[in-house]
Formats: structure tokens, C-alpha cells, sequence
């Protein structure tokens, strides 16, 4: 085991605690809880997002003290979320800090006149991945992130897995590794962060389609197509993007996407799945508990793919299904009429 | 402020006191530690006797070739018989093949020989004298050369009380500036477009008070022997491109960390050479970055107890005329490249005293105003410095730089960690060059016209579009001030956001900006870049020259107004 360092873990969802206590069998943990409410709960329970904490994760809710202890960092919280906790650390942090996130989605960064709601497009310069947004708003730059097939109740259940970790920065991968790896946790490397992030972000929305076909029962056949296809339209938008196409076919990509477009775990699949049992996206929000950030992503990836104007019919119908009512049927239905020719249409 | 009302006296006024008086009179300890730090970071590198002894073979194998091929007049004389004597050694070295510590030996001897050289080769010899004496003469012969040729054109006619400063706007924060060169070393990093732009940079570095820094300069330009005996003992140090082996590269690379290190100013162009195409420099050579990179780290290393380390401060530079001298030779090679030709010819312009001359009196007699704009000082990481050297980040909170090389609470030397930093330079720098390049009217004027002619002939490639026969060049009147209108609009725009500056010309009543525009632009050049016809159209002698001042406004996403 390598030498024992207080490791912090920003968030403390499903994935933020199975990280917590993943970390906690070699190292200490300082877990920042988001909802101070929270705190005295998790701490005489030590239980969070209904799993046991780890005998060396201490719950906490000053980032100040997170800051000074650790100097190596792994931000979770939603993509939602995440500019405002980073914004709260900013006056801790320093350029000696290593920030690994493992926040699967996207920042959109407008200025105040050009209204979030009103913008019918999104260039390269509107979105933020993570890593961007913290190199943008605070004093560190070694950052990393970490992304792959790696479902929270899965990790909590102590069940082997891997995850990729991705940063410009070889000290960084070095130190995130010799944090994470255990004998049940490969840790992989990747200098192409951008592309890394990119893939984990927007393999949520082929885990919504999948859902959506697990909805409507349309058997394993219609999932190898929906996958295959819309891994295409993903590697597309990647690449426009700055992505390195081969990462897609590494963790972050075709390794998380079996996990998630095929598991009831996956909260991204789940959506896709309630919607095609006729819930309304307003319906599913209201009752879920955590962040599916591929709902989000859906919106963003639409406006990137008609400024950039890429040709992503399965993400345009998956769109419409979220926020035009569309009804899974039908969009499977125009999909299945959609002229598609070459095969491998999508990589050099 | 504008820096051409006021007078500035030296921060140093004894020049013994300057730090490259100071490199200088220890030359020869230089020369030797700029030795010793290239042998040990090669034999980083170079792991055993074998890699040892190939890297020499290479390295003599590329020498020779360029002895050959391509030798200058600045080499030196005895060039041909050194490498005779690394060729006998290496044959030498060859025989010794079954006494292995013996072979190590000498081959260790003969790369320390070949680094020593080179580091001798490279360092400059700066000589307070010659500095003292180019700091008056070269404005009075600029000012005879300029009397000279008075009259050659009555249109510049020049007036009685003309001095060289006319010419110049110094914009940026100069105090701040002056107050960190007396503490902190200075890299300055100017864009570079014509060969003027050493001497222009040089003379605003003067006259701004600073001392004078060290820059490389090609060996080529040591040939002229009026140029070498200057440059040589004005801060230059030599670099000879030819040179690509590894042991000739790593002695630069140590001779600019360490003088960095030493505290003494410094000057790289970041682009590397000037700007072929015209554009403000968007791919930038980090090697020299680098170097600040590792200056830095060996300023927090090596620091005293108690000491402040010296901050290396980056200080991007924009330079810009109404006309760049070369422009016609460096479009042309431009498009050679683009168009994807094999084989580049290096153009010599100036390769005797004579055309240099002749080079510096048309600088002076055709030019208007150049404009030498200062970006804010930063340190090596993009953040804001003040004038005590303090680092800030966005949002205000001083920043101890020191946390920058610190990996689990120890100062760490990691190169690849390092040479990551230099690629975020790297944007920053090319992101202050696109900020601070300063607008003039004939930009203006270039652009828009180039853009509209562009666009009527789209389907055409770049190469083809330069070739439109005369008469298709032409652009009604009303519409190119129209066009010009909304460019200069969203220039004003892009200024209120601080994406870019502008001239204070640019604000006049757009008839009068054109019109200055028309009259500044490319006026060196034989054929004219823009004109209004007798029918009062605008037209064009020469697209691949307008297509070349255009440039100048490329990345500003601003053909969309046109």
C-alpha cells in the first residue's frame, strides 16, 4: 500500500461516498457533505446514499479545512451544482492542490444577457467540461478527471471494477492512481482529457435511449443498433469538440456505455425507462432523489450539434422525446425509416 | 498612459549595475557552468556508452552535412578542421572497443568538447562601450540616413524637429514595467512581422529605461560583420538554426535558463520567425518558454533562506505598422507553404550592410506611426503581477507562485509537469497577442476589402481567388464604406470587451478612416495594396499583398460583418 494521505472527496451522492470509502481502504477521507442538513445525520449514522461509511471517511461541511488537510481532491458533486461549490473553495485553494473530478456533464457558460433558455446554439466557447470550469474559476491547474463504467451501488458493493483517469498532467494521473487502485479497482491512464470527459458526459444519452428501449421491451437486437449508431453521433460531436475519437472505444466510453445502457442502476437509464412507460419528464424529476446529468446533456448536445451542424439524428429524436413529448414509439418508429448507409461511418 | 510625452530615466543608471554587464564580465565562468549544466541534463538522457557514442556519430554525421551544404559566412574558420578532429576521435573511440571504461572516457571528453564549443559559440559579449556609443549614434544616423533620402518622395516631407520617437506610441503600463525590472527578471515577447521589429523593440526597451536584454539572434546575421560587431555587444547571443543536435540544442536551452536565472532580462519572439501570412502569431515556438519555465524553478530552488526569489515576469508585446516591408516575400513564402511546396528557399534580405541600410532608410522615410503596445506584466502562469512582484489570481487573492512546482508539499522538479505549464503559456501569450494587438485604419481597410472580394469568388480555393484578373477586383465605393462601417463597429465592440485595441485614429468619421487607411497602406510596395480608382472604386494592385495586411485581423471572427 502507498503511502497513507488525507484524500478529499467533494459530495457525498452515490458516487461521491462509494469513492469516499473506495479511497478510505488505503487513506484517510474528509467527504465535503453539500446539504449541511445532512451532516449530524451522516455522521452518527455513517450511513450516506444508503451506504456504510468507511471507518476513515469523516463527513464534514468546511471546505476551508478540506482545502488546508488534503492536497489532492476529487470534486463529485452534479454538474448542476458543481460551479457553486467550487466557487465556495476557490478562497482555499492553491496551486498545489491536484483536483480529480468525476462529474460526468457539462457547464454552460453565458454571460447574463444571453439567457441559458434563450440560446438556440452552443459553440465550443458557451460549454465548460469540469476540468475547464476549475482551471477557469480557481488557482488550480494540475486537474484530472475520472470516468468509466463505474455504477455507485456496484462500488458499494465491493464488486471489482475500473475507471480511467485522464489529465494532462502525469503527476496528476500518478497521484490519482496511487490513490484509487486496490485490488478490486483498475485504474487506466489517458492524457486526452478533454476527450475523456467528453465521453463520459455524453454516454448518459445513449443510456436514455437504452432505457427507453428496455421501456417498450424492443429486445436486445434494437439495443445493439441503438448503441452502435448513436456511439457514431457521439464519436461526431466528440471530435468537433477537440476529443481523440479512440477514447471513446476506451473506459469512458464504450466501457461505460455497456455498463449504463444496460443497467437498471444507472439513473440515465432509468429516465429513458420511465419515460417509455409514459411517465413525463416533469413526473420523473419531481420523484428522483439524484441528478440524471444526461438529461441536460441531451439539451446541450442538440445546440452544440446544430451550430457545429452534425448530423445526429438519434440525439435530435432523443431531444424531442424529452422536451417535445414526443412518444418513444413514434421516435423509433421515424428512426427506423431514417435512410442510415455506411456502417462505420464514424472513425478514421 | 502614452509613454511618447514622458522622459524615462534608467532604473539602473550605472551599467555595471545591469545584469547583463554583470553575465558578461563573468563570460567565461557563463560559458562554463552553461557547460556543465548541458553535459549532465544530456547525460540524463543518454543512459549508456552505446547511446553515448551514437548520439556523437549523429551528431558529427549533421555537421558535416551542413558543412557542406549549407555553410555560412559566419562560421568559423576553423569549423572544418574541428570536426576532422571529432571524426578522428570518433575513430579513436571506435578502436577502443575492448577497453569500455576507456571509450567512456573519451567519448565523455569529446561531447564535452563539442558542448564547450557551442557554448562558447552561442554566448554574447556585451560591451557597455559599444552599448553607450549605438545609444546615440544609431538615432543620429537614423536622422542622416533620413536627410538623405529627404526629398525623395515631397509627399514625406519631414519636418525640422523630426526625431525618431515620432514614429513610435509606446502604450501599456509602464511604470509597473520599470519598477519589476529592478527586481524581477523581465521576458519580453513581442509579436514579430518585419526585421525591424529587433530594433524597434530594442529602442523602446532603452527608452523606456530598461537595461538592455539578451536576445537570440540568427548566426546568419553575424555574416554582415557592421551587424556582428553590434548585436554581438548589444546583448545578442547567437543561434544557429541549422544546428538540430541534441547537444547543440540542450546548450542553448541551458545558456537562456541560466542567464534567466541570473537575472538577466530577456527577449524571445515567440513565433519563432515573423508572421509569413501576416496573422497575429497563433502557433507559438515554447522552447524559449521553457527555459523561463526552468529559470523559475531554479530561482525557488536555489533561493536563500530568508530571500525572496526573483519572479520571472512575461510581458507579451504587440508591435504594428501600416506596412511591413517584407510583407511581399513573406506572403509568398506563406502560400508556398500552404500550397504545400517541398522546398522552402530562406530568403536573405539582408544580407549585406549595404541592403540593411538601404532596409532602415525605408523603414524611416515611408513609415507612420508603429505602435508598440505592452501587455499587462503576469508571471509564468498567466496571473497579474503589481509592481512589487506580488501575484494574483482572477479573483484578487495573492498567489504564492512557489505552490506551482510543489507536488505533496515538496518542491519537485517534473519536466513533463513543467513543460505542461509552457503550453498554457503558450495560450495565454497568443491570447494577450489577439487582445493587445492594437487596430490600425489600415487594417481596417485591408480586411474589408480583401473579405469582400472574398466572398463575391467563395467557391474559389485561396490559390485560384489570388489570381482574380484586375477588373474583377473592383468594389463600389458606397459598399466598402458600408462594410467598413460594421467592421469597425464590431472592432469597437470587441474593444469594449477588451478583446482588442484599437488606434485612436480608427475613431475618426469613417470617411476620414479610410481615407488614411488608403494612404498608410503597404505604401512601400511598388504595386499599390489598395487605391480608389478615377470612378472612385476601390481596387487593388496586388490581392497576395492584401490578402497579407488582411491577416493582420484574422481570429476575430469579423468576416461575418463585412
Amino acid at each position: 500500500m502507498s503511502e497513507q494521505r488525507i484524500v478529499g472527496v467533494i459530495g457525498a451522492g452515490s458516487f461521491g461516498t462509494a469513492l469516499a470509502n473506495l479511497i478510505a481502504e488505503n487513506h484517510h477521507v474528509l467527504l465535503y457533505i453539500r446539504r449541511k442538513e445532512n451532516l449530524e445525520r451522516i455522521t452518527t449514522q455513517r450511513v450516506s446514499h444508503g451506504q456504510a461509511l468507511h471507518e476513515r471517511v469523516t463527513p464534514i461541511v468546511d471546505l476551508k479545512q478540506m482545502a488546508e488537510q488534503c492536497t489532492i481532491l476529487f470534486p463529485t458533486v452534479p454538474s448542476a451544482f458543481f460551479r457553486d461549490t467550487i466557487l465556495q473553495m476557490v478562497p482555499y485553494l492553491r496551486p498545489d492542490h491536484v483536483m480529480i473530478h468525476g462529474t460526468k456533464g457539462f457547464h454552460i457558460n453565458v454571460s447574463d444577457e444571453d439567457k441559458a433558455d434563450e440560446i438556440r446554439e452552443l459553440g465550443r466557447g458557451s460549454i465548460q467540461t469540469m476540468s475547464e470550469l476549475i482551471r477557469q474559476e480557481t488557482p488550480v491547474v494540475r486537474v484530472g478527471c475520472i470516468s468509466g463504467p463505474n455504477l455507485a451501488s456496484e462500488l458499494a458493493h465491493l464488486q471489482p471494477a475500473g475507471t480511467v483517469i485522464a489529465s494532462h498532467f502525469d503527476e496528476v494521473i500518478k497521484e490519482g492512481r496511487a490513490v484509487l487502485r486496490s485490488h478490486r479497482f483498475q485504474v487506466f491512464a489517458s492524457n486526452d482529457l478533454i476527450g475523456v470527459e467528453l465521453a463520459g458526459a455524453l454516454k448518459n444519452i445513449i443510456a436514455i435511449a437504452s432505457g427507453a428501449l428496455s421501456g417498450l421491451e424492443l429486445g436486445d437486437n434494437a439495443r445493439a443498433l441503438l448503441i452502435t449508431k448513436s456511439l457514431g453521433e457521439l464519436i461526431r460531436i466528440g471530435a468537433v469538440l477537440g476529443a481523440d475519437q479512440k477514447t471513446f472505444l476506451g473506459m469512458a466510453g464504450i466501457g461505460d456505455i455497456i455498463a449504463t445502457a444496460s443497467s437498471k442502476h444507472s439513473r440515465n437509464f432509468t429516465v429513458g425507462y420511465r419515460m417509455a412507460k409514459g411517465e413525463s419528464l416533469e413526473q420523473i424529476l419531481a420523484t428522483s432523489d439524484e441528478v440524471a446529468e444526461g438529461i441536460n446533456t441531451v439539451e446541450i448536445v442538440k445546440l452544440i450539434a446544430d451550430y457545429y451542424k452534425v448530423r445526429v439524428p438519434i440525439i435530435q429524436m432523443i431531444y424531442r422525446v424529452l422536451f417535445d413529448q414526443l412518444p418513444v414509439a413514434e421516435a423509433v418508429k421515424s428512426l427506423m425509416k431514417y435512410p442510415f448507409d455506411k456502417d462505420v461511418d464514424f472513425i478514421d | 498612459m502614452s509613454a511618447e510625452e514622458k522622459r524615462y530615466d534608467p532604473i539602473l543608471p550605472n551599467i555595471t549595475d545591469w545584469p547583463i554587464y554583470q553575465l558578461s564580465s563573468h563570460r567565461y565562468e557563463f560559458i562554463h557552468e552553461v557547460t556543465e549544466a548541458s553535459l549532465a541534463k544530456c547525460l540524463e538522457v543518454i543512459q549508456d556508452r552505446a547511446t553515448l557514442i551514437e548520439e556523437l556519430q549523429r551528431t558529427l554525421y549533421q555537421e558535416r552535412i551542413r558543412l557542406s551544404e549549407k555553410p555560412w559566412k559566419a562560421d568559423p574558420e576553423d569549423e572544418k578542421d574541428y570536426w576532422g578532429f571529432v571524426k578522428s576521435e570518433l575513430f579513436r573511440i571506435s578502436s577502443l572497443g575492448d577497453e569500455p571504461d576507456q571509450q567512456k572516457e573519451v567519448a565523455l571528453e569529446l561531447m564535452r568538447s563539442i558542448i564547450s564549443r557551442y557554448s562558447n559559440e552561442i554566448a554574447g559579449n556585451f560591451d557597455p562601450e559599444i552599448y553607450e556609443f549605438a545609444k546615440i549614434a544609431i538615432p543620429f544616423g537614423f536622422s542622416r540616413l533620413l536627410k538623405t533620402s529627404f526629398g525623395l518622395r515631397f509627399k514625406q516631407r519631414l519636418s525640422a524637429s523630426f526625431s525618431i520617437k515620432d514614429r513610435f506610441s509606446f502604450e501599456g503600463d509602464i511604470e509597473t514595467i520599470r519598477e519589476l525590472g529592478k527586481k524581477h527578471t523581465l521576458v519580453i515577447l513581442p509579436t514579430h512581422s518585419s526585421n525591424v521589429d529587433s530594433a524597434v523593440i530594442g529602442w523602446a526597451i532603452q527608452d523606456i529605461g530598461l537595461p538592455a536584454f539578451i536576445y537570440g539572434a540568427g548566426l546568419n546575421l553575424f555574416g554582415v560583420k557592421l551587424v556582428a560587431y553590434f548585436i554581438n555587444r548589444l546583448g545578442a547571443y547567437k543561434v544557429d538554426r541549422r544546428k538540430k543536435n541534441m547537444f547543440y540544442l540542450e546548450t542553448l536551452y541551458q545558456h537562456s535558463t541560466l542567464a534567466l536565472h541570473k537575472g538577466v532580462h530577456s527577449l524571445f519572439f515567440p513565433g519563432g520567425t515573423r508572421s509569413r501570412s501576416g496573422e497575429i502569431e497563433r502557433k507559438l515556438k515554447l522552447g524559449l518558454l521553457g527555459t523561463a519555465m526552468d529559470a523559475q524553478y531554479l530561482n525557488f530552488l536555489n533561493a536563500k533562506e530568508g530571500e525572496e526569489a526573483k519572479k520571472i515576469i512575461v510581458i507579451p508585446v504587440t508591435l504594428n505598422y501600416h506596412f511591413v516591408l517584407e510583407a511581399q516575400s513573406l506572403i509568398n513564402e506563406h502560400l508556398k507553404i500552404t500550397g504545400k511546396e517541398l522546398y522552402i528557399a530562406e530568403r536573405d534580405e539582408l544580407s549585406t550592410s549595404l541592403k540593411i541600410l538601404n532596409f532602415v532608410r525605408k523603414f524611416l522615410t515611408k513609415s507612420s506611426k508603429v505602435s508598440v503596445h505592452f501587455a499587462p506584466c503576469m508571471d509564468l502562469f498567466g496571473n497579474r503581477v503589481d509592481a512589487n512582484g506580488v501575484s494574483y489570481d482572477k479573483r484578487g487573492k495573492e498567489l504564492n507562485i512557489e505552490q506551482y512546482f510543489i507536488s505533496q508539499g515538496q518542491l519537485k522538479e517534473d519536466p513533463q509537469r513543467n513543460s505542461e505549464y509552457v503550453k498554457l503559456l503558450g495560450d495565454i501569450v497568443e491570447q494577450k497577442f489577439l487582445e493587445y494587438n492594437v487596430v490600425f485604419s489600415s487594417h481596417l481597410v485591408a480586411f474589408v476589402a480583401f473579405t469582400l472580394l472574398r466572398k463575391r469568388f467563395k467557391k474559389q480555393d485561396i490559390y485560384s481567388f489570388l489570381r482574380t484578373p484586375k477588373e474583377d477586383r473592383l468594389i463600389p465605393y458606397q459598399d466598402f464604406v458600408e462594410a467598413c462601417e460594421r467592421v469597425r463597429t464590431a472592432i469597437f465592440a470587441l474593444n469594449e470587451q477588451s478583446k482588442i485595441k484599437i488606434a485612436p485614429h480608427l475613431k475618426d468619421d469613417i470617411q476620414e478612416v479610410i481615407a488614411h487607411g488608403l494612404r498608410n497602406i503597404g505604401i512601400y510596395h511598388n504595386k499599390r495594396v489598395l487605391l480608389r480608382n478615377k470612378q472612385g472604386d476601390i481596387s487593388t494592385e496586388d490581392l497576395k499583398l492584401l490578402y497579407f495586411y488582411h491577416n493582420r485581423l484574422e481570429g476575430y471572427q469579423l468576416a461575418q460583418y463585412v
